[in-house]
């Protein structure tokens, strides 16, 4: 039998070859499973497709690297779980591209940021971390306040995530420039209509305190206070069978 | 040797080490042929060995419906239940009696109180001290909680309210009130919030412009004593600041009052009843309580 090998070093191609045909063995078997397998993604309810305006807020994110200090998944451990709250489901990144969940934590976790302060804080907290977290490391980000959130593209962002397989339907591409300045005003008429489109649990507010503008400031805090808020806790069976892994 | 793809290799024993080669030849050079180390050959076993014990015994192997779940049936999320439970279960006597004892039970009972103290601290410092400072002290927008000076009430009853369901919250029952953008939303023209920043420094017993004071009366009373009163004293069924004395949320030198006036901010604090439980919010009310000058 290591005769045998011998062939396969002494011909590079056959090498490459056989050494592909070996890696998608691990690859059908590793991979593959996912996307069939119905245990990979909780069944809970509440999840839902960014809006228009916390997808802009979630590019900002990426774009400023926040993922590179923050990570966005709380583990099962018992201290993760007191200082954060549940830990994350999968569920919860299903509509994610790319997922955020990072590896570095030099800041806390995001995951279940959502809520956790007012706007207020946030702006000021990102202003300038040290004005009110004084032991803080972060960098300061005023300057999200200053510009204005180009949104041209956002339908083409909307049909972008489509093709990858969020299910934005064709009214929520129509009004994606719509919903995304009725989310950052609080006196918006549309107010109805996006939350018909993705739940009532949407925030409309103002979110950077500038009413007159809308900011890349408040596209980020519009995504940071949606973080972990969706799934619906009260339905979801930690303990049951299908759910523990 | 001309062509070492095709040809066999030859027996061949080095002559300075007397190890054998594995009988090639490339122009000129041999290759020694010595056996793996041992410890390492035997330790790669190992592993294998250690992994086929792995499959059996933990979860690996996905399949067509599921994945093998292992004769240990680990889970991590179970192990965390179990982790969680122990916790409530090492916690429990205290928690309990937490949960069952009233507010000033909590205060009267020194175990109790011990316990609902430390308990809250370590809560406040994981997530009350981002806005409102390491030890409680506030800053500018975000109120002090270690004097005794309250906007919406500093009893305890009033406390464990204020964090159940939060202020300008989205909490459904939220506490709820809005000062108005008086000079933004030009309610009032400029000289009139002129005026009344210079009434409201009078307020508060500094020197100020008489003229200005006088003709700003009126006004006051008229626009802002519904809800801070007409001596200027607030109210905290509306969360409306005392404005005579000299704490000040947003800054008490003239510039600052102004800039209130004008753009009339309000601060939010979230609702915590989603995120504690009663054990929890009972403690960091106690907490809160004790550290202010307790009203």
């Amino acid at each position: 039998m290591w005769k045998h090998h011998q062939k396969l070093e002494r011909h590079s191609l056959l090498l490459v070859i056989v050494i592909l045909v070996v890696v998608a063995i691990g690859g059908l078997v590793e991979i593959s499973p996912l996307f069939y397998l119905e245990s990979t993604i909780e069944k809970v309810d509440g999840i839902r497709p960014y809006t228009p305006l916390e997808l802009a807020g979630r590019d900002i994110y990426v774009r400023e690297g926040c993922y590179v200090c923050h990570s966005q998944m709380i583990r099962p451990l018992r201290d993760e779980v007191e200082r954060y709250g549940h830990y994350s489901l999968a569920a919860e990144s299903m509509y994610d591209h790319p997922f955020q969940w990072g590896s570095k934590r030099t800041g806390p976790d995001l995951a279940r940021v959502g809520g956790k302060y007012s706007d207020g804080w946030q702006v000021d907290h990102l202003t300038n971390p040290r004005a009110v977290v004084p032991e803080s490391v972060m960098p300061p980000y005023a300057f999200l306040a200053k510009k204005d959130l180009d949104y041209r593209d956002i339908a083409d962002k909307l049909r972008a995530q489509r093709a990858v397989g969020v299910p934005y339907g064709d009214a929520m591409i129509a009004k994606a420039a719509t919903d995304l300045e009725t989310q950052a005003d609080p006196f918006a008429s549309g107010g109805t209509a996006l939350k018909k489109r993705y739940g009532p649990k949407v925030n409309q507010r103002d979110f950077d305190g500038q009413p007159d503008r809308i900011s890349d400031m408040d596209a980020l805090i519009a995504y940071l206070q949606m973080l972990g808020t969706t799934v619906d806790f009260t339905t979801y069976k930690a303990d049951a069978g299908e759910n523990l892994r | 040797m001309a062509d070492p793809k095709h040809d066999k290799p030859t027996p061949h024993k080095d002559e300075i080490s007397g190890v054998d080669t594995t009988g090639h030849e490339w122009d000129g050079i041999r290759e020694l042929d010595n056996p793996l180390p041992r410890w390492w050959l035997y330790v790669f076993y190992a592993c294998i060995v250690f992994a086929v014990g792995y499959w059996v015994l933990m979860p690996a192997w996905p399949g067509l419906h599921g994945y093998t779940k292992g004769l240990l049936h680990q889970s991590d999320r179970g192990e965390l239940s179990v982790a969680l439970h122990d916790l409530s279960a090492t916690r429990g006597a205290a928690g309990q009696a937490l949960v069952k004892a009233s507010l000033e039970q909590i205060e009267a009972d020194p175990k109790l109180q011990a316990y609902a103290l430390s308990a809250g601290a370590s809560i406040f410092g994981d997530n009350c001290a981002t806005c409102h400072g390491t030890g409680g002290t506030g800053g500018k927008g975000y109120p002090n909680l270690r004097d005794d000076v309250w906007l919406w009430g500093g009893d305890l009853n009033a406390i464990e309210h204020t964090l159940r369901v939060g202020i300008r919250s989205t909490h459904t029952d939220t506490r709820q009130s809005q000062m108005p953008s008086f000079g933004r939303d030009q309610l009032l023209t400029g000289a009139q919030v002129n005026d009344l920043t210079e009434y409201v420094t009078a307020l508060s017993r500094r020197k100020a412009d008489p003229a200005a004071v006088s003709r700003a009366a009126p006004l006051f009373q008229a626009q802002c004593a519904v809800c801070h009163g007409a001596d200027g004293k607030g109210n905290q069924a509306v969360g409306a600041p005392n404005l005579t004395d000299q704490d000040w949320l947003y800054g008490g030198d003239p510039n600052s009052i102004h800039t209130q006036i004008w753009n009339g901010r309000a601060g939010v604090m979230p609702s915590w009843e989603k995120r504690f439980d009663t054990a929890t919010i009972k403690a960091l009310t106690v907490y809160v309580h004790a550290n202010a000058s307790g009203q």
